[in-house]
């Protein structure tokens, strides 16, 4: 029986993501399932989710440098860019979620032990919606790279934690963003747990000297890519 | 165009992703709450205490307030009914969701789907998020006919997938086992 009932169909991410069993990156040994993953139907669950918006954020929440007594040391970034789906569509009203360690490369988290400075102007989490465009803006502080036990003299480049929700289920993404030029790639089991070249090189944001704020602050630019719908999908398809 | 490809939350996701508000599907006292309440447990089965468990589901009357719902976006008739829960693991790996149990879902091809939700895990030492789904140990004439769980051939595997029914009324019982022994199934969405 047809029900009617014709459901928009999200991309597969095939070959993008990292794989979950992946030794390289040790805290994987103990956590990654073993099992392979069930293929599931995108049907209404799948293809609907949470709509979060204005209502997730208040004002000051996309500057991480004013929210404390005093200015957070390091150096001041624009970090700015699009939620886009695969076809370039902009998702616009949508959560953008962010946190990071402080430009010594040090969480402010009971966990982080590393032996860098806590900064008291600076906790190192951001949140704000896109604009009608899909676009998202936030003033932070460049973050340090820190060591870490994962292999012998092991440093995580750079980076800054995003979090995506998209409009569907299937489109939700957690994922880092990297500074351009990094020297510590090579050596980053997590950065280089992504098979793809080209897909590696998506995770890196753009310095632009026209993002700059003269005598204030340095810019960049990173667009995020979320699954993009395929064409209309057929109920005898739709088990692929 | 490229996708961006996903990372780990690593250690640290406290700082930006936890809401005071987020176990909540629905307000505190709302009638007819239940609680979802389980641990992540890794391979060794100890507690996984810096995952986030994630949840979205439709409402009692198998509704979504969403635009791409083809049967059209409706606000529920629960109030506050957010549909999407978060929570994040504790010290003993347990997290908890309150919410209302969902209404059946019609796919499109006819079958019915038994009420569910699916659940997101992001955890240090997973690079992509792991997706699973609750469904209710107490359905068994709708768990029987639904087809994501006749899909799986092993009865012991279904199970995982199973919230158990606790002592307390509305209580549930869900464990995450991300690898090894009885490991949950998850899900390639």
């Amino acid at each position: 029986m047809k029900t009617g009932i014709v459901l928009p169909h999200y991309q597969r991410p095939d070959g993008v993501h990292p794989p979950l069993d992946y030794p390289d990156y040790r805290s994987s040994l103990l956590r990654a399932p073993t099992q392979p993953l069930v293929p599931m139907p995108q049907w209404l669950t799948e293809v609907t989710g949470p709509l979060l918006g204005p209502d997730r954020v208040t004002a000051g929440d996309a500057d991480l440098t004013t929210r404390h007594a005093g200015e957070p040391l390091g150096e001041r970034i624009i970090l700015t860019g699009r939620v886009l789906d695969s076809d370039g569509r902009p998702v616009p009203d949508t959560l953008v979620e962010i946190w990071q360690a402080n430009s010594a490369g040090r969480y402010a988290h009971v966990v982080d032990d590393h032996p860098a400075p806590l900064d008291p102007n600076f906790d190192g989490g951001g949140r704000c919606v896109t604009d009608s465009d899909g676009r998202y803006r936030f003033i932070t502080i460049k973050p340090g790279p820190y060591p870490w036990r994962n292999h012998l003299n092991a440093w995580r480049p750079a980076h800054i934690h995003f979090s995506l929700f998209g409009r569907a289920f299937t489109q939700r993404l957690i994922t880092q963003m990297y500074f351009p030029g990094d020297p510590l790639f090579a050596q980053d089991p997590i950065f280089n747990s992504v098979p793809d070249p080209k897909a590696r090189e998506a995770m890196i944001a753009r310095f632009d000297l026209g993002l700059t704020i003269p005598d204030w602050a340095l810019g960049f630019e990173w667009d995020i890519v979320l699954r993009g719908r395929t064409a209309t999908v057929f109920e005898t398809e739709e088990h692929r | 165009m490229t996708l961006t490809p996903s990372q780990t939350v690593g250690p640290f996701l406290a700082i930006g992703l936890p809401w005071a508000d987020g176990p909540y599907v629905v307000p505190e006292g709302t009638p007819g709450a239940i609680t979802i309440t389980g641990r992540v447990l890794d391979g060794a089965g100890d507690p996984v205490p810096d995952a986030l468990v994630e949840t979205w589901q439709a409402d009692p009357n198998s509704r979504f307030n969403h635009p791409d719902d083809p049967r059209g976006a409706v606000t529920s008739a629960t109030p506050g009914f957010r549909g999407f829960g978060r929570s994040a693991t504790d010290q003993n790996g347990g997290f908890r969701i309150v919410t209302v149990r969902p209404g059946p879902l019609p796919t499109p091809a006819g079958a019915t789907e038994a009420p569910h939700l699916d659940v997101s895990v992001f955890a240090r030492g997973l690079l992509d998020r792991v997706v699973t789904r609750i469904y209710f140990a107490d359905e068994g004439q709708a768990n029987a006919a639904d087809p994501v769980l006749s899909g799986i051939a092993e009865p012991e595997r279904r199970e995982t997938l199973l919230a158990e029914p606790a002592r307390q009324p509305g209580a549930f019982l869900f464990d995450i086992r991300l690898r090894g022994e009885r490991e949950t199934v998850f899900f390639d969405v």
